[in-house]
This record gives C-alpha cells, structure tokens and sequence, in this order.
C-alpha cells in the first residue's frame, strides 16, 4: 500500500507536467483548430532558456522559470506569425505539416546551436531534499512541480474565466466569424493564446529539468506527444480536460513502469490514444456534435 | 486505331528507355566504374523512390495523412530477415512474405484507424508506427533494441530496379483504373463521393493497404542491403523523411514524388557530415512549401512526354 502511494505521487508530479504542456496544445487546437507539433520543443527550449538562466546568469529556480517562460512566450507568438499565420486559410493538413516542421526546425536548430549531447541541469539550483512523513519518502521536487503546477493552472483558470483577454478567447474559439463581428480582434487573441501556451510549456520544460536532471534538444518529443494524448484523452479544446488528463497520463505511466515493464511505458500512451480514437474521439470531457456537411 | 498504336508505341518507348537505363547502370556495376559510396546512395535512391511513391498513394492521392509509413517498412524489412537469415527462405520468399504481412498490418491498422479524419488520423497512423516500434524493441526473437547485425546482402541491382518499377506500374495503373477514380473522389470530396455510391472506407483502406505493402518491400530491400536493421532506424523521424519527399514533390503526383525522392536523396549524401544542416532543410522545406505552395512543387501534376512536347513546341 506504502508503494503505491508512493507511485502515486511521482505518477501526479509526472502528471502535472504533462498536464502544462497539454494545456497549451488544448488552448492552441480550441483556438485555431490545429495540433500544434512544435508545443513539446516550445518546452524544450523552455528547459534550455531556463537551464542558461541557472548556469550563467546564476538566478533561483522561480526567476529562471520566470524567466524562461516570457522566452518562450515570444517564440510563441513568433512562430504563430510567421508559419501559421499564412495557412489560417488553408486546409487542415497543410498546418499540420508546418507544424511538423516547425517542430524539426526548432530541434535540429537547437542541435546546430548547443550540440546534440545532454546537459545537466545544475543540482545547485535546487538541492533535492526527502521528507520522510509516515514511512512514505516525499522529495522537495515532487512537492515543488505539484504546487508551481497548480498554482499556474490557478491563474489560467482566473485569466479564461474572469478577464476580458479570456472571455475573447472563449468567444474566438467558439465562433470566430460571430467574434470579429463583435469587435474582437482575433489576431490579437490567437497571439495572446499562443503565449500563455508556450508559457505554460516552458514552466514545464524547467520542471522537467528539474525532476529528470538533464536537458537535450530532443527532450521535448515524447513528452509533447505524451501531452497530446493527455489532451485527447481529457477532449482536446476543453481546459479541465487536459487538466485532467495530464494527471491521468502521469499515473497511468508510472504505474506501467512501477508494476510491469518500463519498456512498454511509451507503447502505453498511444495505446490509450488509439483506444480514445476508437471509442470516444471527443475524449472524457467532450460532448458529441454531430458532424456538419 | 491510331490511339492504340500511338499507345504501343509509347510503351515500347518506355521499355526501351527503362532498358537502356537498366542496362547502362548494371554495366557500371559490373565494370567496377561505381564504386560503394555511389553504390549506397543509389540504393537508398530507389527505396527512397518506393517509399515515396506508395506514401504518395494514401496522402496525396487518397487524401489520407498517414505518419506511420515507417512502421509498415519495419514489418517489411523484420518479416524479410527472419524469413531469409533465420529460416533460410530464399530472397523472393522473403520479399514477397514481407509484402503480404505489410500489407496484412495496413489493413488492421487501416480498418479502425481510417474512420477517423484528417489530423486525429494522422496522430493515430503516428501512434500506431511508434508501437510497431516498441513492440519489435520488447521481442528477444530480434534482439529486441539491439536489432538484427551482420544480414546477408541480397538486394543487388536488378532487385532493386525491378522493384522500383513494380511500385511505379501497380500504382500508377491503379490510380488510372475506375478504382483509382474512386479514391481520387475520396480525396476531392468524400461526402460527395459517398453519395455518388462511393464506399470510401473501402477504398481508404485499399489505398492504405497498397501503400502498406509497398512501404514493406521497400523495408525489406533496405534490410538486405545495410547488414543491419534495429527498431529506432524506423521511428517517425523517418516516416517524416518520406513526407517531406511526398509534401515536396505534390501531393498526388508520382513522377513528383519521384523527383523529389532522388533530389532529397541526393541532399542527404550531400549534407552527410551535417546532419543538423539537412533536418533545418528539410524543415524550411516542409514550412515554405506550405505556405507559399502548399499542393507541392508539382501539384497534382505528371512530369511526361507530353509535358516535354509542349515545352518544345512552345505551347501552354
């Protein structure tokens, strides 16, 4: 019993990462209607931004966070204007696969930067500490991702839900036409989506660095695609569902490798992402619209 | 009449020409002229070719983006190699055991996957390849992630030419047959084509499955060419590689799919020591192609004679 409450607990900090890179997707697929592929690597450069404040500039984790989360914000924002603003009016497939290079391009360009091997995020930043609290060993960096998680999914909540900039942005993603027509500017709000998304990505990437201790320029892969399907799962556009999502993906992933084979921990994913497909397309939270011709 | 002369004339032009370029390539094979470095990269010219031919059929004629092409190889090129090197099967039994199995997983993946659409589609066709992957690293029958070293080399030139063509003559007939018309509605419209009668999941699913299997004998080509195959030479990046020759090339367009082919092979044996250099091409290639011509550099358009006679009479 000891052991799975254990597992559990590294199941949501893994969870909880997932879930802040799944919100970005979720936002971005709501908004624009487009997987954006590039999401895990906007994280990895999160990690990286956030792995240079530490070493050079020699800042504190939260400031690094900080930090690396207005960077990417503007990557963001940057790579919405020039790829994907072009192909709003285009189809679907053609924006998927200039996410897809963009994805490549922020890897390899990465790669051509720093170089393919891995760095290691300094443990100075943040000295990992164990509490030992009724026979169960809780780490200070478990403690810390649940807690910066849910603290920035607190203020996306407060920004969708009481600000004007999230009333646009509910507004836009449920009729852009009828939005325009009522004087938001849909450009605007697209943008401003794409920054709280990219922001949230990077505040994982840091957390990532954090929890796992290195960082490489094709870190952002598999857990982008583990983020999407966290956002499938949960019905991809609706926010508490790639909330949800995100921690059902984390326990579930933790618990493959805890009890059965680690090997199969990635299969694990996409399977549950087929059955999804399969089953319910619209994911837990979603509800069933009738297809229009 | 005069169609069906001017029709076997045309052919035997064709033969002639593919002869004559058959011919001239296995003499500079045999008198030494082409040494191993030219030898590899034409090899991979041809897989190359294959692959983005028959991931041609699902994405551009069908419609259907399909991330997955290089799971499908990975069936190709591990079914071939347990057949030839394990249970000492002659090189045909393995190529044409490679297909059919192929071609057997394009079908179960195709049947649930192609209800689904555009991008949950492509996601789906991704996850599938990825647990390919995964399931080939956790089998100890194939040295699981440590892949299978030291095949015998049995993909030599006619093989390989011989398979090429193949590809291109199926595929081109089948898209020019009333088969082909069908799927070619599913791409143009496919609520339209269903109600024209149309069954489009059986034609997705004949798309996928011809496209499946010939992604699987491009799999078992290259397996008994490079000595060695493992589970990560198939992961999506690779499937990624094959999109970018179809996306360049124009997306429903088998002599640009061809083109593409050599010219992105061409630009890796290029760019070998920078491997970094030619992923950020092939992704400014993928980004601005899209946005500035987003059907491909030969839209849905065949490079053929006739093209050429209009070129040289002038006409448009």
């Amino acid at each position: 019993m000891l052991e799975f409450i254990q597992q559990m607990i590294n199941g949501l900090s893994l969870g909880a990462i997932y879930a802040l890179i799944a919100l970005g997707y979720t936002m971005v697929y709501g908004i624009i209607k487009l997987i954006n592929f590039a999401h895990g690597d906007i994280m990895m450069v999160g990690a990286f931004v956030g792995y240079f404040s530490l070493t050079l500039f020699g800042t504190n984790i939260i400031v690094a966070m900080v930090f690396s989360m207005v960077v990417c914000a503007v990557l963001g924002v940057l790579i919405e204007k020039i790829a994907y603003r072009p192909l709003r009016n285009s189809t679907r497939i053609a924006a998927l696969i200039t996410a897809i290079g963009v994805s490549l391009f922020l890897e390899y360009a990465t790669i051509f930067i720093l170089g393919p091997a891995q760095k290691v995020f300094p443990e100075a930043a943040f000295k990992i500490k164990a509490y030992n609290i009724a026979g169960l060993s809780i780490l200070n960096k478990d403690v810390f991702v649940i807690i910066s998680a849910v603290v920035l999914m607190l203020i996306l909540q407060y920004i969708i839900k009481w600000t004007k900039t999230g009333k646009a942005m509910r507004a836009v993603s449920l009729d852009m036409e009828a939005a325009v027509l009522m004087g938001i500017s849909v450009d605007k709000t697209i943008s401003i989506t794409f920054a709280i998304g990219s922001a949230l990505a990077a505040a994982a990437g840091v957390m990532y660095g954090v929890y796992y201790s290195t960082v490489n320029p094709l870190m952002g892969i598999i857990p982008g695609l583990k983020a999407f399907v966290a956002a499938v799962l949960g019905g991809i556009g609706i926010i508490p569902g790639a909330m949800a999502g995100g921690f059902i993906m984390g326990l579930l992933e933790t618990m493959v490798s805890g009890y059965g084979n680690s090997l199969y921990r990635d299969a694990v994913a996409f399977g549950v992402l087929i059955l999804i497909l399969l089953i319910k397309p619209t994911g837990l939270f979603g509800k069933d619209s009738g297809e229009k011709v | 009449m005069q169609e069906y002369k001017n029709n076997w004339a045309r052919f035997c032009g064709e033969v002639l020409i593919l002869a004559a370029l058959f011919t001239l390539v296995q003499y500079l094979i045999t008198a030494g002229l082409l040494d191993q470095y030219y030898q590899i990269n034409l090899t991979s010219m041809f897989i190359n070719i294959i692959l983005a031919v028959s991931l041609n059929l699902i994405n551009g004629f069908t419609g259907q983006l399909s991330l997955g092409h290089a799971g499908f190889m990975a069936v190709g090129a591990y079914t071939s190699v347990i057949l030839t090197q394990m249970l000492g099967q002659p090189f045909i039994v393995g190529l044409i055991v490679a297909c059919m199995v192929s071609a057997l997983a394009g079908f179960i993946i195709g049947v649930p996957t192609l209800r689904l659409k555009g991008d949950y589609l492509a996601i789906a066709t991704l996850a599938f390849g990825e647990i390919i992957r995964v399931i080939l690293q956790n089998i100890d029958y194939v040295n699981g992630p440590a892949g299978i070293l030291g095949i015998t080399k049995m993909t030599t030139w006619p093989w390989l030419f011989g398979a090429t063509i193949l590809t291109i003559v199926v595929i081109v007939n089948l898209i020019n047959s009333s088969y082909g018309r069908a799927i070619i509605s599913v791409r143009e419209d496919e609520v339209a084509s269903e109600l024209m009668g149309v069954n489009t999941t059986t034609y997705k699913v004949l798309a996928f499955v011809f496209g499946a299997m010939f992604a699987g004998l491009a799999g078992a080509l290259y397996a008994h060419f490079f000595y060695i195959i493992k589970p990560e030479t198939f992961n999506f990046l690779k499937s990624f590689d094959i999109l970018v020759m179809v996306v360049l090339g124009g997306l429903g367009s088998t002599t640009g799919a061809i083109i593409a082919a050599v010219f992105i092979t061409a630009l890796t044996a290029a760019l070998q020591a920078f491997p970094a250099i030619r992923m950020i091409l092939y992704a400014l290639i993928l980004i601005i192609v899209m946005i500035f011509r987003p059907q491909g550099l030969m839209g849905n358009k065949e490079l053929s004679r006739q093209t050429f006679g209009k070129i040289w009479s002038g006409r448009k």
